[in-house]
């Protein structure tokens, strides 16, 4: 069952040079009990797209396509209505988790504040609800009556995380959660998230990150973007292991991982820098750094095509042309 | 390999609080040596120290106690002209955000500029140029592509080539890296990681190269040196370190770095360990987190002893 099904998505940025073509065609579906990781370099898109569903603001428009979530398309909801179902239907972790709370409120205000907004009538409830969950993550109830300050960064990183799953949304999207955290600290995020869709408290997941190898650990699918195109989409392990877009194979053949040393086996980066998205070429995104480039790829788009068992890419070596 | 630079028992204390009375022990009694043409890398986490470690070399701070010295010299005994005219042509330093690095108002030839003036002053304008250019294809960026253009019109990876091309262009003995790579995407990051070691090998440039990746310093260096909180819990060979890490602490990081070769278990969640008072702890300060902690660890900081050739280790466990 889809939870979330984006068609044709285009996010754009006005400017005044002209559209920066930030996330430009996207389709992807996101399963009911998935979590589904989003990767790729700065500049791809992943961002834009995660919380163009949230919150579209300029210079940020959308210029086409639809994102189906629970039947409802999300480009079209108006404020109030998007309004409603944040926290208790769809739900985001900020990128800065950690300073993410007021710190002048303790945390049972923030929640109550929260909750008061969706129609929660029982304070009293609903605070016996956030001692629960901030046991459940191994807090002690007590840090409800604390202010955010008085918490160390593990503990409100934990805590953000419980403010933001408190209402059981049906999907969570994580935006580089991970990523100004050392690695015990992401560790802890990972199994946070992991036991969040064990005990149901979220049916689905998805997790944008630039970092492939975190990935590989909690996804069931990936979508890797590049400059705003998806080039390949399929099961964490397929892709992973049998990466079939060049620049999927490029970047995981330039990841460091244990056992390789720089005097026993040099590893190497992908050439050169992506393409500028006010003009981009009318064909593959991906041909000024690519070392397979053919005639055709500057100026004919390469389809999503089947490479394996709901695995895709968008290559003309892979016979692209034909859909 | 002979060494050429020996840190020894170096401290670094920072006060803060209504007449110092809060302490912070950055860098708690921290020796170690850099040898001619290798490759350290310093790791730790955020608060470990490493950073500070770098600074003290630089002498951008003052430690508190302990000894810097460079060929056998005290850098704290040298007044400010020798440390400019002798010191920091032999020592440079890139770090970790290239974007803060350079002045936005002006072309990215000015960082080249500044240097060339202080430094290359025999030499004539056209060969400066010449040199300058000369050191920017070395590191793999087309010269005419980047000088003369301004900081916003090169991405963070040609920056941080830049900057490295600048470091590199006196030939330093030492290059402190500080987190040189950590802004930078997957692609170009290795690339970047390469340079350092192909500098190593052309000129025998020794690299201090500070991160909290275990993976990149891994991939790079030829000693490793785990940091927390301040103390030095285990350095060595960065194979022995890698494959048979000693210390509980190293054992945990190894475990959390995410790596495409190894699965991961999920354990459930463990509780967060109260660790403010760390600081000013009197044992081993990963003991409030170390699931073998005994009292005695609690009470009496272990010293770095050497377990096997050239791989050391500070922990109770293995006296």
């Amino acid at each position: 069952m889809a939870m979330l099904t984006v068609e044709d998505l285009k996010i754009y940025y006005s400017t005044p040079l002209g559209h920066v073509k930030a996330v430009d065609g996207v389709s992807f579906e996101v399963k009911e009990g998935e979590v589904f990781g989003i990767a790729g370099e700065s500049g791809c898109g992943k961002s834009t797209l995660v919380h163009s569903l949230i919150l579209r603001k300029p210079p940020m428009v959308h210029m086409g396509g639809r994102a189906l979530f629970k039947g409802k398309d999300l480009m079209t909801l108006s404020p109030e209505e998007s309004k409603k179902i944040r926290y208790t239907e769809l739900s985001i972790i900020p990128q800065y988790a950690m300073n993410a709370l007021n710190p002048t409120k303790k945390i049972k205000d923030i929640v109550w504040d929260l909750a008061k907004e969706h129609g929660y009538t029982d304070r009293e409830e609903v605070e016996k609800l956030l001692r629960e969950r901030l046991s459940m993550v191994k807090l002690s109830p007590k840090v409800a009556d604390m202010y955010p300050v008085e918490l160390s960064g593990g503990m409100r990183q934990r805590a953000t995380m419980v403010v933001s799953t408190l209402l059981n949304p049906d999907l969570l999207i994580a935006d580089e959660v991970t990523s100004a955290l050392d690695v015990t600290t992401q560790r802890v995020v990972i199994e946070l998230l992991h036991h969040f869709m064990k005990e149901g408290i979220v049916k689905s997941i998805i997790f944008v990150t630039h970092d492939l190898a975190l990935l590989d650990k909690i996804a069931d699918r990936v979508m890797i973007l590049y400059a705003g195109k998806v080039v390949e989409i399929g099961s964490t392990e397929e892709v992973i292991n049998n990466p079939a877009h060049p620049y999927t194979r490029l970047l995981i053949n330039s990841l460091p991982r244990m056992g390789v040393q720089y005097k026993k086996q040099k590893l190497k980066g992908i050439p050169g820098y992506p393409i500028s998205l006010l003009n981009p070429p009318k064909g593959c995104r991906f041909y000024t750094r690519c070392p397979y480039a053919l005639d055709k790829c500057p100026s004919e788009e390469p389809k999503l095509v089947k490479v394996g068992n709901e695995h895709y890419a968008a290559c003309h070596l892979l016979g692209g042309e034909s859909q | 390999m002979s060494e050429l630079l020996k840190v020894e028992h170096l401290t670094k204390i920072f006060t803060s609080g209504f007449i110092g009375g809060f302490e912070i022990r950055a860098v708690d009694d921290v020796s170690f040596t850099i040898k001619k043409g290798e490759i350290v890398s310093l790791v730790g986490e955020s608060g470990s120290g490493k950073t500070t470690i770098g600074k003290l070399i630089l002498r951008l701070i003052q430690p508190t106690s302990g000894r810097i010295l460079f060929e056998g010299k005290d850098i704290l005994q040298m007044s400010k002209k020798e440390l400019r005219e002798n010191y920091y042509r032999q020592v440079q330093a890139v770090f970790q955000d290239p974007f803060a690095s350079f002045n936005p108002l002006h072309p990215v030839d000015r960082a080249f500029d500044l240097i060339s003036e202080s430094y290359l002053t025999d030499v004539s304008r056209d060969e400066r140029k010449e040199l300058v250019r000369d050191a920017l294809r070395q590191i793999g960026l087309n010269p005419d592509e980047v000088l003369g253009k301004f900081p916003h019109q090169l991405s963070g990876g040609q920056l941080q080539r830049i900057l490295i091309a600048r470091a590199l262009l006196l030939k330093p003995k030492l290059l402190i890296a500080d987190e040189i790579v950590s802004m930078l995407d997957a692609s170009t990051r290795i690339d970047v990681l390469n340079l350092l070691g192909d500098f190593r090998d052309k000129y025998g440039t020794s690299v201090l190269f500070v991160t909290h990746d275990l993976a990149l310093g891994y991939y790079i260096s030829d000693t490793t040196i785990i940091m927390y909180r301040g103390t030095i819990v285990e350095m060595g060979d960065t194979e022995k370190v890698f494959q048979n890490p000693l210390h509980p602490y190293t054992r945990m990081l190894l475990e959390s770095v995410p790596d495409l070769n190894v699965k991961w278990e999920f354990k459930g969640i463990e509780p967060e360990k109260e660790e403010g008072t760390v600081y000013s702890l009197q044992g081993c300060r990963y003991a409030p987190r170390c699931p073998r902690a005994t009292r005695l660890c609690f009470v009496r900081r272990p010293e770095l002893i050497e377990f096997e050739k050239n791989h050391w280790v500070a922990c109770h466990f293995y006296y």
